[in-house]
Protein backbone atom coordinates (compact mmCIF):
# COMPACT_ATOMS: atom_id res chain seq x y z
CA UNK A 1 0.00 0.00 0.00
CA UNK A 2 1.05 3.28 -1.33
CA UNK A 3 2.22 5.59 2.22
CA UNK A 4 5.04 7.09 4.31
CA UNK A 5 7.52 6.27 6.01
CA UNK A 6 9.81 8.70 8.26
CA UNK A 7 13.11 7.68 9.06
CA UNK A 8 13.46 8.66 13.01
CA UNK A 9 16.16 9.32 15.45
CA UNK A 10 16.08 8.76 19.25
CA UNK A 11 18.40 10.29 21.59
CA UNK A 12 18.07 9.06 25.73
CA UNK A 13 15.75 6.78 24.59
CA UNK A 14 13.33 9.56 23.11
CA UNK A 15 12.69 10.50 19.43
CA UNK A 16 14.22 13.98 18.37
CA UNK A 17 12.02 16.54 18.08
CA UNK A 18 12.70 16.65 14.06
CA UNK A 19 11.47 13.04 14.26
CA UNK A 20 8.51 14.32 15.61
CA UNK A 21 7.86 17.03 13.08
CA UNK A 22 8.55 14.44 10.33
CA UNK A 23 5.92 12.27 11.74
CA UNK A 24 3.45 14.64 12.63
CA UNK A 25 3.61 15.89 8.83
CA UNK A 26 3.86 12.49 8.01
CA UNK A 27 0.38 11.31 9.33
CA UNK A 28 -0.99 13.83 7.11
CA UNK A 29 0.42 12.73 4.28
CA UNK A 30 -0.63 9.28 4.43
CA UNK A 31 -3.89 10.85 5.13
CA UNK A 32 -4.21 12.40 1.96
CA UNK A 33 -2.37 9.74 0.09
CA UNK A 34 -5.11 7.05 2.03
CA UNK A 35 -2.53 5.18 2.96
CA UNK A 36 -0.46 4.14 6.03
CA UNK A 37 2.13 5.97 7.94
CA UNK A 38 5.03 3.69 8.94
CA UNK A 39 8.30 4.51 10.95
CA UNK A 40 12.26 3.37 11.24
CA UNK A 41 14.35 3.54 14.02
CA UNK A 42 17.43 1.76 15.49
CA UNK A 43 16.10 1.38 19.08
CA UNK A 44 13.08 -0.16 19.94
CA UNK A 45 12.53 2.18 23.16
CA UNK A 46 10.56 4.63 21.08
CA UNK A 47 8.33 2.56 19.88
CA UNK A 48 4.88 3.87 22.03
CA UNK A 49 5.98 7.16 21.01
CA UNK A 50 6.15 6.74 17.07
CA UNK A 51 2.53 5.20 17.78
CA UNK A 52 1.43 8.71 19.58
CA UNK A 53 2.49 10.00 16.57
CA UNK A 54 0.88 8.24 14.16
CA UNK A 55 2.72 5.36 13.13
CA UNK A 56 1.08 1.85 12.74
CA UNK A 57 4.35 0.06 12.19
CA UNK A 58 8.11 0.19 13.75
CA UNK A 59 10.75 -1.08 11.61
CA UNK A 60 13.49 -1.60 13.73
CA UNK A 61 17.02 -2.31 12.94
CA UNK A 62 20.03 -3.26 15.37
CA UNK A 63 22.47 -0.55 13.44
CA UNK A 64 24.13 1.03 16.62
CA UNK A 65 25.37 4.41 16.21
CA UNK A 66 24.64 6.08 13.28
CA UNK A 67 27.30 5.30 10.15
CA UNK A 68 26.01 5.68 6.67
CA UNK A 69 26.50 2.40 4.70
CA UNK A 70 24.31 0.31 7.14
CA UNK A 71 21.95 2.91 7.76
CA UNK A 72 21.73 3.68 4.30
CA UNK A 73 20.64 -0.31 3.53
CA UNK A 74 18.19 -0.75 6.45
CA UNK A 75 16.50 2.03 5.41
CA UNK A 76 16.43 1.08 1.67
CA UNK A 77 15.18 -2.35 3.20
CA UNK A 78 12.48 -0.77 5.46
CA UNK A 79 11.39 1.41 2.24
CA UNK A 80 11.13 -1.83 -0.44
CA UNK A 81 9.27 -3.92 2.72
CA UNK A 82 6.78 -1.24 3.30
CA UNK A 83 5.98 0.12 -0.07
CA UNK A 84 5.90 3.31 0.75
CA UNK A 85 5.81 6.32 -1.87
CA UNK A 86 7.14 9.18 0.16
CA UNK A 87 10.36 9.07 2.90
CA UNK A 88 10.68 11.91 5.04
CA UNK A 89 13.63 12.70 7.35
CA UNK A 90 14.08 14.92 9.44
CA UNK A 91 16.63 17.88 8.28
CA UNK A 92 19.61 17.00 10.78
CA UNK A 93 23.08 16.38 10.27
CA UNK A 94 22.12 12.58 9.84
CA UNK A 95 19.63 13.15 7.71
CA UNK A 96 20.77 15.21 5.69
CA UNK A 97 23.54 12.12 5.39
CA UNK A 98 21.47 9.23 4.76
CA UNK A 99 18.80 10.74 2.22
CA UNK A 100 20.86 11.39 -0.75
CA UNK A 101 22.77 7.86 -0.04
CA UNK A 102 19.58 6.00 0.06
CA UNK A 103 18.06 8.21 -3.32
CA UNK A 104 20.97 7.66 -5.18
CA UNK A 105 20.88 4.06 -4.51
CA UNK A 106 17.15 3.79 -5.02
CA UNK A 107 17.21 6.01 -8.21
CA UNK A 108 15.19 8.76 -6.15
CA UNK A 109 14.37 12.17 -6.07
CA UNK A 110 14.75 14.29 -2.79
CA UNK A 111 13.61 17.47 -1.59
CA UNK A 112 15.78 19.25 0.75
CA UNK A 113 15.31 21.15 3.83
CA UNK A 114 11.13 22.02 2.73
CA UNK A 115 9.04 23.44 5.05
CA UNK A 116 5.67 22.77 3.52
CA UNK A 117 4.39 19.05 1.76
CA UNK A 118 1.46 18.29 0.19
CA UNK A 119 0.33 15.12 -1.71
CA UNK A 120 -1.05 16.39 -5.45
CA UNK A 121 -2.20 14.61 -8.13
CA UNK A 122 -0.50 11.18 -7.22
CA UNK A 123 2.59 13.32 -6.57
CA UNK A 124 4.99 14.70 -3.91
CA UNK A 125 4.79 18.39 -3.50
CA UNK A 126 7.64 20.46 -1.41
CA UNK A 127 8.45 24.25 -1.00
CA UNK A 128 12.58 25.26 0.02
CA UNK A 129 14.03 28.04 0.88
CA UNK A 130 16.81 28.51 -1.63
CA UNK A 131 19.34 31.64 -1.99
CA UNK A 132 18.90 31.05 1.94
CA UNK A 133 15.59 32.12 2.18
CA UNK A 134 16.11 34.97 -0.30
CA UNK A 135 13.25 32.83 -2.39
CA UNK A 136 11.20 29.78 -2.27
CA UNK A 137 10.89 26.80 -4.52
CA UNK A 138 7.98 24.70 -5.22
CA UNK A 139 9.23 21.35 -6.40
CA UNK A 140 7.76 18.80 -7.46
CA UNK A 141 8.80 15.08 -6.80
CA UNK A 142 7.68 12.02 -8.92
CA UNK A 143 9.88 9.16 -8.43
CA UNK A 144 8.97 6.18 -6.40
CA UNK A 145 9.56 6.71 -3.51
CA UNK A 146 9.93 10.30 -3.27
CA UNK A 147 12.12 11.74 -0.55
CA UNK A 148 11.98 14.29 1.24
CA UNK A 149 13.77 15.92 4.14
CA UNK A 150 12.07 18.64 6.60
CA UNK A 151 13.37 21.71 7.79
CA UNK A 152 13.89 21.57 12.33
CA UNK A 153 11.35 23.71 13.42
CA UNK A 154 8.92 23.95 10.25
CA UNK A 155 6.12 21.35 11.23
CA UNK A 156 4.80 21.26 14.37
CA UNK A 157 4.82 18.30 16.33
CA UNK A 158 1.02 16.57 17.12
CA UNK A 159 0.56 13.74 18.94
CA UNK A 160 -2.67 11.65 16.63
CA UNK A 161 -3.28 9.36 19.75
CA UNK A 162 -2.84 6.03 18.54
CA UNK A 163 -1.89 2.48 19.68
CA UNK A 164 1.92 1.06 19.80
CA UNK A 165 2.65 -0.21 16.45
CA UNK A 166 3.18 -3.51 14.86
CA UNK A 167 7.51 -3.98 15.61
CA UNK A 168 9.29 -5.34 12.36
CA UNK A 169 12.81 -6.41 12.59
CA UNK A 170 15.23 -5.91 10.26
CA UNK A 171 18.39 -7.42 10.28
CA UNK A 172 21.43 -5.87 8.12
CA UNK A 173 24.56 -6.86 7.90
CA UNK A 174 26.84 -4.02 5.95
CA UNK A 175 30.99 -3.48 6.66
CA UNK A 176 30.72 0.23 7.10
CA UNK A 177 34.06 1.95 5.02
CA UNK A 178 33.20 5.11 7.11
CA UNK A 179 33.19 4.31 10.45
CA UNK A 180 32.60 6.41 13.73
CA UNK A 181 36.02 6.37 16.08
CA UNK A 182 34.73 9.15 18.67
CA UNK A 183 32.53 11.63 19.18
CA UNK A 184 34.10 15.15 20.54
CA UNK A 185 31.43 17.48 22.86
CA UNK A 186 33.28 20.36 22.40
CA UNK A 187 31.54 22.87 24.29
CA UNK A 188 29.57 21.10 26.98
CA UNK A 189 26.21 21.89 27.64
CA UNK A 190 26.17 24.27 24.28
CA UNK A 191 22.84 24.23 22.41
CA UNK A 192 23.09 23.78 19.13
CA UNK A 193 21.56 26.71 16.83
CA UNK A 194 19.70 23.38 14.16
CA UNK A 195 17.30 23.10 16.16
CA UNK A 196 16.25 25.64 18.97
CA UNK A 197 13.74 27.28 19.30
CA UNK A 198 15.11 30.77 20.67
CA UNK A 199 18.43 31.84 19.36
CA UNK A 200 19.98 34.98 20.93
CA UNK A 201 22.64 36.23 18.34
CA UNK A 202 25.89 38.77 18.52
CA UNK A 203 27.45 40.42 16.17
CA UNK A 204 29.84 43.23 15.40
CA UNK A 205 28.67 45.44 17.97
CA UNK A 206 29.97 43.64 20.57
CA UNK A 207 33.08 45.14 19.57
CA UNK A 208 35.34 42.38 20.83
CA UNK A 209 35.23 38.33 21.66
CA UNK A 210 34.79 38.43 25.40
CA UNK A 211 32.06 40.39 25.02
CA UNK A 212 29.76 37.39 23.89
CA UNK A 213 29.50 36.47 27.46
CA UNK A 214 26.84 38.75 27.65
CA UNK A 215 25.12 36.59 24.91
CA UNK A 216 25.68 33.47 26.55
CA UNK A 217 24.26 34.72 29.62
CA UNK A 218 20.84 36.00 28.00
CA UNK A 219 20.49 32.75 25.96
CA UNK A 220 21.59 30.35 29.21
CA UNK A 221 19.16 32.85 30.95
CA UNK A 222 16.12 32.19 28.46
CA UNK A 223 17.21 28.68 27.79
CA UNK A 224 18.50 29.65 23.98
CA UNK A 225 21.21 28.50 21.77
CA UNK A 226 24.23 31.71 20.99
CA UNK A 227 24.38 32.86 17.40
CA UNK A 228 26.46 35.08 15.66
CA UNK A 229 26.71 36.82 12.54
CA UNK A 230 29.56 36.03 9.69
CA UNK A 231 32.06 39.59 10.75
CA UNK A 232 32.15 37.87 14.35
CA UNK A 233 33.10 34.18 13.13
CA UNK A 234 35.42 35.63 10.19
CA UNK A 235 36.53 37.34 13.23
CA UNK A 236 37.74 34.17 14.94
CA UNK A 237 35.41 35.72 18.35
CA UNK A 238 33.30 32.73 18.15
CA UNK A 239 33.01 29.11 16.05
CA UNK A 240 31.58 28.67 12.67
CA UNK A 241 29.20 25.91 14.43
CA UNK A 242 27.36 28.98 15.64
CA UNK A 243 27.18 31.36 12.06
CA UNK A 244 23.50 32.22 11.10
CA UNK A 245 23.07 32.98 7.41
CA UNK A 246 24.00 32.43 3.78
CA UNK A 247 27.58 30.33 4.84
CA UNK A 248 26.54 29.41 8.33
CA UNK A 249 22.98 27.80 8.91
CA UNK A 250 19.43 29.07 7.97
CA UNK A 251 17.59 29.21 11.24
CA UNK A 252 13.37 29.56 11.83
CA UNK A 253 13.29 29.61 15.27
CA UNK A 254 10.19 30.65 17.24
CA UNK A 255 12.57 33.81 18.99
CA UNK A 256 15.29 35.60 17.70
CA UNK A 257 17.47 38.21 19.17
CA UNK A 258 19.67 39.69 17.28
CA UNK A 259 22.43 42.07 19.52
CA UNK A 260 24.54 44.54 17.80
CA UNK A 261 23.84 42.92 14.37
CA UNK A 262 23.44 45.31 11.61
CA UNK A 263 21.59 42.87 9.17
CA UNK A 264 23.64 42.52 6.35
CA UNK A 265 21.76 40.84 3.56
CA UNK A 266 23.45 36.92 3.94
CA UNK A 267 22.26 37.11 7.45
CA UNK A 268 18.90 38.85 7.60
CA UNK A 269 18.43 35.53 4.56
CA UNK A 270 19.50 33.46 6.97
CA UNK A 271 16.96 34.66 9.79
CA UNK A 272 13.78 36.30 8.57
CA UNK A 273 12.01 33.26 8.59
CA UNK A 274 12.12 33.23 12.75
CA UNK A 275 8.40 33.55 13.91
CA UNK A 276 9.45 36.37 16.33
CA UNK A 277 12.37 38.41 15.69
CA UNK A 278 13.48 41.34 18.66
CA UNK A 279 16.67 43.67 17.28
CA UNK A 280 18.58 45.45 19.56
CA UNK A 281 21.03 48.14 17.59
CA UNK A 282 22.69 51.04 18.58
CA UNK A 283 21.87 52.58 14.89
CA UNK A 284 18.15 53.17 13.71
CA UNK A 285 18.91 52.57 10.39
CA UNK A 286 20.08 49.15 11.06
CA UNK A 287 18.77 46.82 7.92
CA UNK A 288 17.67 44.59 10.90
CA UNK A 289 15.38 46.77 12.14
CA UNK A 290 13.44 45.60 8.92
CA UNK A 291 12.72 42.69 9.23
CA UNK A 292 12.17 42.88 13.55
CA UNK A 293 9.08 42.64 15.16
CA UNK A 294 10.42 44.66 18.24
CA UNK A 295 13.41 46.84 17.61
CA UNK A 296 15.06 48.97 20.24
CA UNK A 297 17.63 51.68 19.21
CA UNK A 298 20.00 52.10 21.92
CA UNK A 299 23.19 50.44 23.80
CA UNK A 300 23.21 46.65 23.59
CA UNK A 301 25.74 47.02 26.71
CA UNK A 302 23.60 48.43 28.67
CA UNK A 303 20.13 46.14 27.55
CA UNK A 304 21.33 43.14 27.18
CA UNK A 305 22.59 42.56 30.89
CA UNK A 306 18.94 44.42 31.75
CA UNK A 307 17.43 42.04 30.35
CA UNK A 308 18.99 38.82 31.15
CA UNK A 309 17.95 40.05 35.01
CA UNK A 310 14.37 40.56 33.55
CA UNK A 311 14.40 36.78 32.03
CA UNK A 312 15.78 35.55 35.51
CA UNK A 313 12.81 37.53 37.15
CA UNK A 314 10.21 36.43 35.00
CA UNK A 315 11.20 32.70 34.89
CA UNK A 316 11.56 32.68 38.97
CA UNK A 317 7.47 34.22 39.30
CA UNK B 1 47.53 12.05 -3.26
CA UNK B 2 45.41 12.53 -6.31
CA UNK B 3 41.63 14.69 -6.33
CA UNK B 4 38.95 15.26 -8.18
CA UNK B 5 37.41 18.78 -6.71
CA UNK B 6 33.77 18.94 -8.21
CA UNK B 7 33.14 22.89 -7.83
CA UNK B 8 29.65 24.26 -8.71
CA UNK B 9 29.05 28.09 -9.62
CA UNK B 10 26.47 30.14 -7.84
CA UNK B 11 25.46 33.42 -7.33
CA UNK B 12 27.25 35.70 -5.57
CA UNK B 13 26.22 35.91 -1.70
CA UNK B 14 25.86 39.68 -1.81
CA UNK B 15 23.38 39.18 -5.14
CA UNK B 16 19.92 40.56 -5.06
CA UNK B 17 17.52 37.39 -6.28
CA UNK B 18 15.11 38.42 -9.07
CA UNK B 19 12.57 35.48 -10.58
CA UNK B 20 12.76 35.24 -13.95
CA UNK B 21 9.74 35.54 -16.34
CA UNK B 22 9.10 31.89 -16.63
CA UNK B 23 8.91 31.97 -12.62
CA UNK B 24 10.51 28.88 -12.25
CA UNK B 25 14.47 30.43 -12.57
CA UNK B 26 16.04 33.25 -11.31
CA UNK B 27 16.54 35.52 -13.89
CA UNK B 28 20.63 36.12 -14.31
CA UNK B 29 20.92 39.62 -15.60
CA UNK B 30 23.49 41.25 -13.80
CA UNK B 31 24.55 38.39 -11.20
CA UNK B 32 27.88 37.93 -10.59
CA UNK B 33 28.92 34.52 -9.96
CA UNK B 34 31.17 32.87 -8.23
CA UNK B 35 33.16 29.12 -7.12
CA UNK B 36 30.55 27.93 -4.43
CA UNK B 37 32.38 29.39 -1.17
CA UNK B 38 32.37 25.69 0.32
CA UNK B 39 34.26 24.33 -2.72
CA UNK B 40 36.99 26.43 -1.53
CA UNK B 41 38.00 24.62 1.41
CA UNK B 42 37.47 21.69 -0.93
CA UNK B 43 39.69 22.85 -2.85
CA UNK B 44 42.51 24.26 -0.82
CA UNK B 45 42.32 20.92 1.23
CA UNK B 46 43.35 19.00 -2.04
CA UNK B 47 46.01 21.62 -2.85
CA UNK B 48 47.16 21.00 0.23
CA UNK B 49 47.47 16.93 -0.18
CA UNK B 50 49.30 17.39 -3.58
CA UNK B 51 51.82 19.87 -1.85
CA UNK B 52 52.52 17.46 0.67
CA UNK B 53 52.74 14.35 -1.26
CA UNK B 54 52.17 15.10 -5.19
CA UNK B 55 49.87 14.28 -7.55
CA UNK B 56 47.13 16.01 -9.42
CA UNK B 57 44.33 18.23 -8.35
CA UNK B 58 41.30 18.22 -11.28
CA UNK B 59 38.90 20.24 -10.91
CA UNK B 60 35.51 19.34 -12.60
CA UNK B 61 32.04 21.76 -13.34
CA UNK B 62 29.33 21.20 -14.93
CA UNK B 63 27.12 23.73 -16.46
CA UNK B 64 26.95 25.93 -19.15
CA UNK B 65 29.95 27.95 -20.86
CA UNK B 66 30.28 30.30 -17.83
CA UNK B 67 31.45 27.43 -15.47
CA UNK B 68 35.27 27.64 -17.59
CA UNK B 69 35.54 31.02 -15.95
CA UNK B 70 35.41 29.41 -12.44
CA UNK B 71 37.40 26.82 -13.22
CA UNK B 72 39.90 28.67 -14.42
CA UNK B 73 39.99 30.47 -11.06
CA UNK B 74 40.61 27.54 -9.53
CA UNK B 75 43.58 26.34 -12.00
CA UNK B 76 44.91 29.76 -10.73
CA UNK B 77 44.50 28.78 -6.87
CA UNK B 78 46.57 25.46 -7.55
CA UNK B 79 44.23 22.74 -9.53
CA UNK B 80 46.82 21.59 -11.80
CA UNK B 81 43.91 19.81 -14.36
CA UNK B 82 40.61 21.01 -15.40
CA UNK B 83 37.44 19.40 -16.83
CA UNK B 84 34.22 21.27 -17.98
CA UNK B 85 31.03 18.98 -18.37
CA UNK B 86 28.57 20.96 -20.92
CA UNK B 87 24.81 21.20 -19.67
CA UNK B 88 21.83 23.59 -18.59
CA UNK B 89 22.03 22.65 -15.03
CA UNK B 90 19.39 24.60 -13.85
CA UNK B 91 17.60 21.52 -15.56
CA UNK B 92 18.99 18.59 -13.89
CA UNK B 93 18.02 17.00 -10.71
CA UNK B 94 20.56 16.71 -8.25
CA UNK B 95 20.52 12.92 -8.63
CA UNK B 96 20.94 13.99 -12.33
CA UNK B 97 24.49 16.42 -11.67
CA UNK B 98 25.70 13.24 -9.70
CA UNK B 99 25.69 10.56 -12.65
CA UNK B 100 27.35 12.79 -14.73
CA UNK B 101 30.09 13.86 -11.97
CA UNK B 102 30.40 10.34 -11.16
CA UNK B 103 30.72 9.12 -14.61
CA UNK B 104 33.63 11.59 -15.57
CA UNK B 105 35.42 11.13 -12.09
CA UNK B 106 35.94 7.16 -12.73
CA UNK B 107 38.08 8.56 -15.90
CA UNK B 108 40.31 11.04 -13.74
CA UNK B 109 42.87 9.88 -11.28
CA UNK B 110 41.72 9.71 -7.74
CA UNK B 111 42.26 8.81 -3.98
CA UNK B 112 39.71 11.74 -3.05
CA UNK B 113 36.59 13.42 -4.11
CA UNK B 114 35.89 16.54 -3.15
CA UNK B 115 32.61 18.49 -2.68
CA UNK B 116 31.90 21.91 -0.95
CA UNK B 117 29.22 20.80 1.97
CA UNK B 118 26.54 22.60 -0.13
CA UNK B 119 26.04 24.65 -3.35
CA UNK B 120 25.60 28.04 -1.99
CA UNK B 121 22.13 29.17 -3.26
CA UNK B 122 20.12 25.74 -3.82
CA UNK B 123 21.49 24.53 -0.46
CA UNK B 124 20.35 20.73 -1.58
CA UNK B 125 23.72 19.27 0.11
CA UNK B 126 22.82 15.94 -2.11
CA UNK B 127 25.19 15.90 -5.12
CA UNK B 128 28.42 14.62 -2.54
CA UNK B 129 26.84 11.60 -0.77
CA UNK B 130 24.94 10.90 -4.03
CA UNK B 131 28.20 10.55 -6.02
CA UNK B 132 29.69 8.80 -3.12
CA UNK B 133 26.31 6.14 -3.61
CA UNK B 134 26.86 5.91 -7.20
CA UNK B 135 30.76 5.26 -6.83
CA UNK B 136 30.34 2.84 -4.21
CA UNK B 137 33.04 4.38 -1.82
CA UNK B 138 32.46 5.91 1.59
CA UNK B 139 31.16 9.04 2.48
CA UNK B 140 32.31 12.20 5.33
CA UNK B 141 30.39 14.74 5.31
CA UNK B 142 30.68 19.24 6.68
CA UNK B 143 34.39 17.86 7.70
CA UNK B 144 35.88 20.45 9.51
CA UNK B 145 39.56 18.51 9.95
CA UNK B 146 41.13 15.72 7.33
CA UNK B 147 44.22 13.81 8.14
CA UNK B 148 45.19 11.60 5.19
CA UNK B 149 47.00 8.26 5.85
CA UNK B 150 48.02 5.26 3.82
CA UNK B 151 44.90 4.22 1.94
CA UNK B 152 42.59 5.66 4.69
CA UNK B 153 41.78 9.13 5.80
CA UNK B 154 40.75 10.16 9.35
CA UNK B 155 38.26 13.49 9.52
CA UNK B 156 36.52 14.89 11.81
CA UNK B 157 32.28 15.70 10.62
CA UNK B 158 30.70 18.58 12.07
CA UNK B 159 27.13 17.09 13.73
CA UNK B 160 24.62 19.14 16.02
CA UNK B 161 26.55 20.93 18.79
CA UNK B 162 29.41 17.82 18.70
CA UNK B 163 31.73 16.64 16.49
CA UNK B 164 32.59 12.83 15.07
CA UNK B 165 35.45 11.12 14.29
CA UNK B 166 35.59 9.12 11.46
CA UNK B 167 37.77 6.87 9.27
CA UNK B 168 37.26 5.96 6.10
CA UNK B 169 39.43 3.93 3.55
CA UNK B 170 40.55 5.41 0.21
CA UNK B 171 39.06 6.26 -2.09
CA UNK B 172 36.29 8.55 -0.35
CA UNK B 173 33.97 11.11 -0.48
CA UNK B 174 34.24 14.25 1.13
CA UNK B 175 32.44 17.81 1.81
CA UNK B 176 34.13 20.45 3.37
CA UNK B 177 32.67 22.75 5.78
CA UNK B 178 34.24 26.11 6.66
CA UNK B 179 37.21 26.19 9.03
CA UNK B 180 38.43 23.27 7.49
CA UNK B 181 40.79 25.26 6.51
CA UNK B 182 41.97 28.96 5.25
CA UNK B 183 41.94 29.04 1.35
CA UNK B 184 44.52 30.71 -0.51
CA UNK B 185 43.86 33.64 -3.06
CA UNK B 186 45.34 32.98 -6.59
CA UNK B 187 48.55 34.64 -7.29
CA UNK B 188 49.73 36.59 -10.00
CA UNK B 189 51.82 33.86 -11.13
CA UNK B 190 48.90 31.11 -10.40
CA UNK B 191 47.31 33.27 -12.74
CA UNK B 192 49.54 32.96 -15.20
CA UNK B 193 50.66 29.68 -15.21
CA UNK B 194 46.90 29.10 -15.26
CA UNK B 195 46.28 30.45 -18.73
CA UNK B 196 48.91 27.95 -20.14
CA UNK B 197 46.76 24.94 -18.82
CA UNK B 198 43.60 24.09 -21.51
CA UNK B 199 40.60 22.89 -19.62
CA UNK B 200 39.26 19.73 -20.97
CA UNK B 201 35.81 19.67 -22.37
CA UNK B 202 32.77 17.24 -22.45
CA UNK B 203 29.32 16.53 -23.11
CA UNK B 204 26.96 14.68 -21.32
CA UNK B 205 26.46 12.13 -23.71
CA UNK B 206 30.61 11.81 -24.39
CA UNK B 207 30.28 10.48 -20.46
CA UNK B 208 27.66 7.61 -22.03
CA UNK B 209 24.45 8.97 -20.31
CA UNK B 210 21.41 9.70 -22.44
CA UNK B 211 19.70 13.48 -21.18
CA UNK B 212 16.64 11.25 -20.19
CA UNK B 213 19.33 10.01 -17.11
CA UNK B 214 19.67 14.15 -15.99
CA UNK B 215 17.69 16.20 -17.18
CA UNK B 216 13.78 16.62 -15.68
CA UNK B 217 14.00 13.65 -14.29
CA UNK B 218 12.69 12.94 -10.24
CA UNK B 219 12.49 16.39 -9.01
CA UNK B 220 10.91 19.54 -11.14
CA UNK B 221 10.68 23.11 -10.01
CA UNK B 222 7.60 23.83 -10.54
CA UNK B 223 7.14 27.85 -8.87
CA UNK B 224 10.32 30.05 -7.52
CA UNK B 225 8.91 33.48 -5.48
CA UNK B 226 9.84 35.62 -3.63
CA UNK B 227 9.13 35.43 0.06
CA UNK B 228 6.59 37.94 1.51
CA UNK B 229 7.90 40.92 1.99
CA UNK B 230 8.01 41.16 5.90
CA UNK B 231 6.74 43.82 7.66
CA UNK B 232 8.83 45.80 9.98
CA UNK B 233 7.48 45.94 13.37
CA UNK B 234 7.31 48.25 17.00
CA UNK B 235 10.66 50.48 17.19
CA UNK B 236 11.15 51.90 20.64
CA UNK B 237 13.63 53.96 22.03
CA UNK B 238 16.23 51.68 24.46
CA UNK B 239 17.93 54.91 26.48
CA UNK B 240 16.36 53.89 29.36
CA UNK B 241 17.96 50.44 29.43
CA UNK B 242 15.46 48.75 32.49
CA UNK B 243 12.86 50.04 30.85
CA UNK B 244 13.35 48.52 27.29
CA UNK B 245 14.38 45.48 29.26
CA UNK B 246 10.62 45.21 30.67
CA UNK B 247 9.08 46.00 27.13
CA UNK B 248 11.06 42.88 25.85
CA UNK B 249 9.96 40.76 28.31
CA UNK B 250 6.46 41.53 27.88
CA UNK B 251 6.99 41.20 24.08
CA UNK B 252 8.68 37.56 24.90
CA UNK B 253 5.93 36.39 27.02
CA UNK B 254 3.07 37.95 25.40
CA UNK B 255 3.61 37.61 21.76
CA UNK B 256 6.33 34.85 21.12
CA UNK B 257 5.07 32.75 24.34
CA UNK B 258 8.64 32.05 25.48
CA UNK B 259 9.03 32.72 28.93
Amino acid sequence: MAGVLVFTEVKDGKLKKTSREALSIGGKLAEAMGGELVAFASDRAVVDEAGKYGAKKLFVANVGPYMTEPYAAALQHAVSQSQASVVLLGGTSNGRDLAPRVAARMNAGVASDVDRLEWTNGKLRARRPVYSGKAYATVEVSSNPAIATTRPNAFPPEESGGGAPQVVEIAVQVEAKAKLIDTKMPEAGEMSIAEADIIVSGGRGLKEAANFSLIRDLAHAIGGAVGASRATVDAGWIDHQHQVGQTGRVVSPNLYIACGISGAIQHLAGMTSSKHIVAINRDPEAPIFRVADLGVVGDLFQIVPALTEEVKKAKTH
Amino acid sequence: MNSVVCIAQVPDTESRIKIAGDSRRIDEAGIKFIVSPYDEFALEEAIRLKEKSGGDVTVVGFGPDRVQQALRECLARGATKALHIKGETAEADSLGIAKVLAAAIKSLPHDFVFFGKQGVGTDNSLVGPMVAELLGYPQINVVTHLEAGDGKVTAHREIEGAEEIIEASLPAVITAQKGLNEPRYASLKGIMAAKRIAIDSKSVADLGLQDSDVFNQRVTTVKLELPPEKKAGRKIDGGDAAAAAKEIVKYIREEAKAL
